[in-house]
């Protein structure tokens, strides 16, 4: 157990063969098309603004489609603006732990992405990063700005080939939301056994500007480990961020949210929902409250099934009179009235037990396209089956 | 339809049903009374086959099939279907998709029916969530539309629906029991439908007004003690209380 948690970079090759770059989607081979399509990055790319795919270490595929967008490699957009250093490793700091640490000896790319003053992207953003190389590291640095009065809608999704034994991503994610603007973020995890995930995200919000941040992981994972943090530093400024997370046997799931609340009439809300099938989740949800007028809430809910651990860790701190912060958790199996309700309208108890476990997992996902959400959907019913 | 022999039932340890005969024939609708406590939901329950309520004595017979022992969804698919007094929420649920449920593969026009009970706007809401009292009533209506059970099974049916909704409780009852209705279910016309059976709780009496009954029976101290009209035992009840109805009924 303790090497699934004690992970060290240092164990992992941070070296890798490099692939060539696509000019044109469907150029991508079919086996990591599928792959990603499970993420929700669709090569098809229909009704999508832009698509990064980062395979290993090599940026394969990189082009927006909307006016006012800009997508690129952190390298490229490093030589394009000379004023990105005023971004990177401003929010996450290298020397946070081993892991940004190694981010920032060992870089390998990562993307960009950057909408104009006033720019409004119409159709969601897609990024993917894809490990192939068994027992590599991937090292990668994010960068989005959201400029004054923008809207930023992206997917990412992040997979791994299938026959990868083992591997180690890390994702140094630096976000910068400013006044007025606005990020939709999905994320959606499909790793491996045996791939251990250590994202470091922090995301800072000025007045007016709204995050919503979505996280989707059904897949098993060996261990994934990350408490993004949100600074909402002005006046207004909004934060939500929903998780759903299934925990398969072998899965280590710790996963939380962080937001600090430092300016008046900012509200945050973390809504997280998981189960486990003989895995581990340990949901964490932290409002820290700064300033008087700020108004939070935390919701975490669990479910387990058959056997695993679930554990809620809700934190509420206040620093002054005047904030409202509250939490909600609930962590245990599902309610034998509920099941027995659905079986007098004529489901047998599998069925009714997966009805109500679709619905637990059923957080309104704001912005998600059609496709995906059916994709989701999809998967969910799978995860029922593994669970039966 | 339904017949229930010496049933003796224990929720939690403790006898509540002591020896309960009954009988709903085919197309026959009865009332069930008895004051608060009695073992009325109780009873409903042991006949859906709820968990909680152990049978340890007796049999329930329906279309001549022993269901003493069965699961529940194979009552719910042989044709038993209930109106529950105190339904679960079920979060993530929404209430469009367990009417779709309740329909078993047929067919359903969800809309339609939810029209007919005025319950459109809630086909979007996760089942109960914050229903009103009123409003459960209606989602429970529109459940057993679709699902069109051979027996039905209402607990306190018109209890937290108002004054102008009782109507609409009481057509909607006609309707599943394919009883002079102004519905047309699903497109078939009632008039070639066999009327259906019913059992209802009431403690008001008020759905006596919409419904036509053919027996009454109160439960009392988890005994049925008397059979007859529902009118008049309802009038019984409302002039000399349980204590005399029983006093009646053991003379
Ligand atoms: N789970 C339980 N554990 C213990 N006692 C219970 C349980 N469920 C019901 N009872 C008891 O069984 C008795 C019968 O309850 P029941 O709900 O059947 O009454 P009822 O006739 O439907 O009453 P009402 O008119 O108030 O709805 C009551 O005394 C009740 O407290
Ligand atoms: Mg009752």
């Amino acid at each position: 157990m303790l090497n699934e948690l004690d992970v060290n970079p240092q164990d992992f090759e941070s070296d890798a063969a490099d692939h060539c770059y696509l000019d044109d989607l469907s150029q991508v081979d079919e086996t990591d098309a599928e792959q990603f399509l499970n993420v929700g990055v669709d090569t098809g790319a229909d009704g999508r603004g832009g698509t990064f795919i980062q395979k290993d270490r090599s940026v394969v595929h990189c082009k927006s489609c909307q006016d006012g967008i800009e997508m690129m490699s952190i390298s490229q957009a490093a030589e394009t603006h000379g004023w990105l250093g005023e971004y990177l490793w401003k929010n996450v700091s290298p020397d946070t732990d081993k892991f940004t640490s190694r981010a920032r000896e060992k870089p390998h790319e990562g993307y960009f992405i950057r909408a104009l003053p006033g720019a409004k992207c119409e159709h969601p953003l897609q990024s993917c990063l894809y490990i192939s190389k068994d027992h590599f590291s991937q090292h990668v640095h994010n960068l989005v700005i959201a400029e004054e009065g923008s809207e930023l809608h992206i997917i990412t999704g992040c997979a791994t080939s299938p026959h990868l034994v083992s591997g180690l991503h890390v994702g140094v994610s630096e976000f910068y939301i400013k006044k007025g603007a606005r990020l939709t973020f999905t994320m959606i995890h499909d790793w491996g056994e045996k791939v251990f995930v250590r994202p470091r995200t922090v995301t800072r919000v000025e007045e007016g500007g709204v995050i919503v941040s979505n996280y989707i992981s059904l897949k098993p994972v060996g261990s994934l480990q990350m408490f993004p943090t949100t600074h909402l530093m002005g006046k207004d400024a909004v934060a939500r961020f929903n998780s759903v997370l299934v925990a398969s046997e072998g899965s280590h799931l710790d996963v939380g949210s962080r937001v600090i609340l430092n300016a008046p009439g900012a509200r945050a809300e973390i809504i997280s929902r998981g189960i486990t099938l003989g895995g581990t989740i340990i949901a964490r949800g932290n409002l820290i409250g700064k300033v008087a007028g700020v108004k939070a809430h935390l919701e975490c809910k669990g479910l387990i099934l058959n056997d695993g651990l679930m554990q809620a860790i809700p934190e509420l701190s206040g620093h002054v009179p005047g904030v409202e912060m509250s939490h909600e958790a609930a962590v245990g199996k599902i309610d034998q009235r509920e099941i027995e309700y659905l079986m007098a309208r004529g489901l047998d108890e599998d069925e009714a037990v997966s009805t109500i476990v679709r619905g637990f997992l059923n957080v309104d996902i704001e912005g998600l396209p059609a496709n995906l959400q059916k994709r989701l959907d999809k998967a969910v019913s799978e995860t029922q089956k593994d669970m039966m | 339809m339904l017949q229930i022999e010496e049933l003796r039932v224990e929720v939690g340890g403790k006898e509540i049903l002591k020896n309960v005969n009954m009988e709903v024939p085919e197309g026959e609708t009865h009332i069930l009374f008895g004051p608060n406590g009695s073992g009325k939901t109780t009873l409903m329950m042991t006949i859906m086959g709820f968990s909680g309520y152990e049978v340890t004595h007796g049999k329930i017979t329906f279309k001549g099939e022993d269901i003493t022992h069965q699961p529940i969804h194979e009552r719910a698919r042989l044709g038993i279907g209930v109106s529950f007094q105190r339904p679960p929420t079920i979060n993530g649920l929404k209430t469009r998709n367990i009417v779709e449920i309740c329909a078993m593969d047929q067919p359903v026009d969800v809309e339609t029916l939810a029209d007919q009970l005025d319950f459109s706007e809630f086909l979007d809401r996760d089942v109960n969530h914050n229903f009103s009292g009123g409003e459960i009533k209606r989602s429970e209506l529109l459940q057993l539309m679709a699902q069109r059970p051979d027996l039905t099974l209402l607990d306190e049916p018109e209890s937290g629906v108002d004054l102008e909704s009782i109507l609409l409780v009481g057509d909607t009852i006609n309707s599943l029991l394919n009883k002079g209705t102004k519905y047309f279910p699903r497109g078939r016309t009632h008039k070639t439908d066999r009327v259906k059976s019913a059992l209802v709780i009431t403690h008001t009496g008020h759905i006596l007004d919409y419904i036509t009954a053919d027996k009454g029976q109160v439960l009392y101290d988890g005994v049925l003690c008397c059979s007859r009209n529902a009118r008049e035992i309802l009038k019984w009840i409302r002039e000399y209380g349980y204590e005399e109805c029983i006093r009646c009924s053991t003379n």
